[in-house]
């Protein structure tokens, strides 16, 4: 049994046509419960839920309050490599793109280290592309020792790998990783991934299975917003999250909500969803799930960002580079995607600070890893 | 008279916690409003390596007693690993155990718990499992050497007051060592009635923190634990639904000699 067998029972029609025909009624039952169903879920996600949206943030932001104080975590992405063997239409990484390609080696990983260090991270979500020969078991093998001297948490956004190599991963320490569907429909996935190994939907969506079953603290779920129905593919991510969390009472959960920014060879149309709807969105997953956590990129612009830190969101990168070495050396010819918030960490902070919230920068101790 | 836990005594019956305050600064006031003598803060939240995190040095100026806790530990062995490096890094020897496996409602494990605890209590630690309202499991908490108990009234963080009241009553009745009520307290008037069962002392952390005020609150908490504890000493009157009126059953008795 895995989410795939969960997945085969969904229909997509089915799932989105309830959200788009809930009524006013269903979002104010929605509202009025304390243990939301994914129905109820499905009524704050649709469109007749815009017009309760301050009562939907609100209340979001005092659940979040009472389960996570007035604090958010920090953390900081580190670009191991830009290899990548898959062809995706909207990742500055993609193998069609010509771009430098360049995978650190282990004495610039120990400089961008020490440079993240510097900043005052103890959090590191390390990130690659999809390239087996040179960025696979061994090289992870190899580096993360490496970075784990550094850190006391350390994330990872890389393909999916086995359950057994997880698991001697996580003896390394690796304690999270995202693994992000980027759609849950079928044909619309098939169609952005052109070539590689990500084209196997169902391998990434069993990813979740997998980590959980390695025993990784924490799990990573999120739609790539923008490729299909957000609302749609967030009722999915809802329900990805409930199975695991039924299977797996001991894994830990945070959730994403990237919005396609501009890269290379992104020509799509942007703006597929308002910065209203990114609130009621994320208003709407605080509600399903109190103790979810709620993450948020530099994807997103500063102005956004300041206004989001007392809705629901628990942890966000701050001073992102998203081009391998970025930290130690500006490059930007080799980045990912283009970030919108170009402020330094202690510059967040202080916004963090000035709203009455207390940053974390650390929030693990490395003896609980692995 | 004091509360005394191992070869410590407390004037104050209200523990508070660290976490979810929006600055060290507020913390501080809010601990200090509330007159505790003993906080306690999670490890993992400690920057041990570098000491700059605005929890330590803050907390060591107010001259309070640090309780560290294990939180985060999901099995025994990251717990007494987790107080080992608690000890030597703050030297203090006394650890809050917790260990709970469930990061949704952070429910403690009684086995792995149980487990823990004997063995740091062997090892020379003072100490306190947080722990279910289990009557039995706070039995064998105590017999193993634990200097306190410290059950749930409801989860953690949730504010629903003592929902494990009945099972409270019981642990207070039997407990040699001191009961601290601990999670789900999320009003001052939950924490008098705690105290009024005969608690020793309550632990209080979300209620304050996330106070519109947390100093305000801080203090609000100190009167409630005051009051209660004053009126569970002075002899709570017993509830009365009806009035007494003489009955046919009992009038034969005013008769007897």
């Amino acid at each position: 049994m895995s989410f795939s067998d969960y997945w085969q029972q969904l229909e997509w029609q089915q799932l989105q046509q309830g959200i788009y025909e809930a009524s006013s009624r269903d979002v104010e039952r929605a509202l009025g419960s304390n243990k939301l169903t994914l129905e109820n879920f499905a009524a704050l996600l649709s469109p007749a839920a815009d017009s309760y949206l301050p009562q939907m943030a609100e209340r979001a932001a005092s659940l979040t309050r009472q389960r996570f104080g007035k604090t958010i975590q920090f953390y900081l992405p580190l670009y191991l490599s830009n290899l990548c063997a898959n062809d995706c239409s909207y990742c500055g990484f993609s193998m069609s793109n010509r771009l430098k390609r360049r995978t650190l080696t282990p004495e610039e990983i120990e400089r961008e280290c020490l440079a993240i260090k510097q900043m005052g991270f103890d959090s590191v979500l390390l990130v690659t592309g999809e390239h087996e020969a040179k960025v696979g078991m061994n090289y992870f093998h190899s580096v993360l020792p490496i970075i784990k001297r550094h850190f006391n948490y350390l994330m990872m956004e890389v393909q999916p790998l086995a359950q057994e190599e997880y698991r001697e991963l996580v003896s390394l320490g690796l304690d999270a990783v995202m693994v992000y569907q980027e759609t849950y429909h079928q044909p619309t996935y098939a169609s952005h991934h052109l070539r590689g190994k990500k084209q196997d939907f169902h391998w990434r969506l069993q990813t979740p299975d997998r980590l959980a079953r390695a025993g990784v603290d924490k799990i990573g779920l999120g739609a790539l917003i923008g490729l299909d129905d957000w609302r749609t593919d967030s009722l999915f991510v809802a329900h990805h999250l409930r199975y695991l969390e039924q299977n797996y009472w001991q894994s830990r959960y945070s959730i994403s909500f990237p919005r396609l920014r501009p890269c290379a060879g992104n020509t799509r149309q942007q703006g597929l969803m308002r910065d209203r709807e990114l609130v009621q969105l994320i208003s709407a997953y605080r509600l399903l799930s109190p103790q979810v956590e709620l993450s948020l990129s530099t994807r997103e612009p500063a102005w956004l960002r300041d206004k989001l830190i007392p809705l629901g969101i628990t942890s966000m990168s701050a001073g992102s580079s998203t081009s391998p070495g970025g930290y130690a050396t500006a490059t930007e010819a080799l980045e990912q995607f283009s970030i919108d918030d170009n402020r330094s960490p202690s510059e967040v902070q202080a916004m963090i600070q000035a709203q009455g919230f207390e940053v974390v920068w650390k929030d693990w101790e490395r003896s609980y890893s692995g | 008279m004091p509360l005394q836990i191992a070869d410590k005594s407390f004037k104050s019956r209200l523990f508070t916690g660290t976490g979810k305050f929006g600055s060290s600064q507020q913390m501080c006031e809010a601990i200090a409003a509330s007159g505790s003598e003993l906080t306690t803060m999670a490890l993992k939240r400690v920057d041990l390596a570098h000491g700059d995190d605005g929890i330590i040095e803050p907390l060591q100026k107010l001259e309070v007693n640090l309780l560290p806790n294990t939180s985060g530990a999901k099995s025994s062995k990251e717990a007494i690993f987790a107080a080992e490096l608690a000890r030597e890094a703050l030297s203090t020897h006394w650890i809050k155990l917790e260990i709970h496996p469930d990061p949704r409602y952070l429910l403690p494990d009684p086995i792995e718990t149980l487990k823990a605890a004997e063995i740091l209590c062997n090892k020379g630690f003072v100490v306190l499992p947080y722990c279910g309202a289990d009557p039995v499991l706070c039995k064998h908490l105590e017999e193993i050497g634990c200097a306190a108990v410290m059950p749930l009234g409801a989860p953690i963080g949730s504010n629903q007051g003592l929902q494990t009241r009945a099972l409270l009553e019981i642990i207070i009745e039997q407990s040699r060592v001191p009961v601290v009520v601990d999670a789900g307290i999320g009003s001052p008037s939950h924490a008098a009635e705690a105290m009024e069962l005969g608690a020793d002392a309550v632990l209080v952390n979300t209620a304050i923190a996330s106070a519109r005020d947390p100093i305000a609150m801080g203090r609000a908490f100190k009167l409630a634990v005051e009051a209660g504890r004053i009126a569970y000493r002075s002899g709570l009157a017993t509830p009365i639904t009806q009035a007494s009126a003489s009955s046919p059953l009992t009038e034969f008795l005013e008769s007897l000699q």
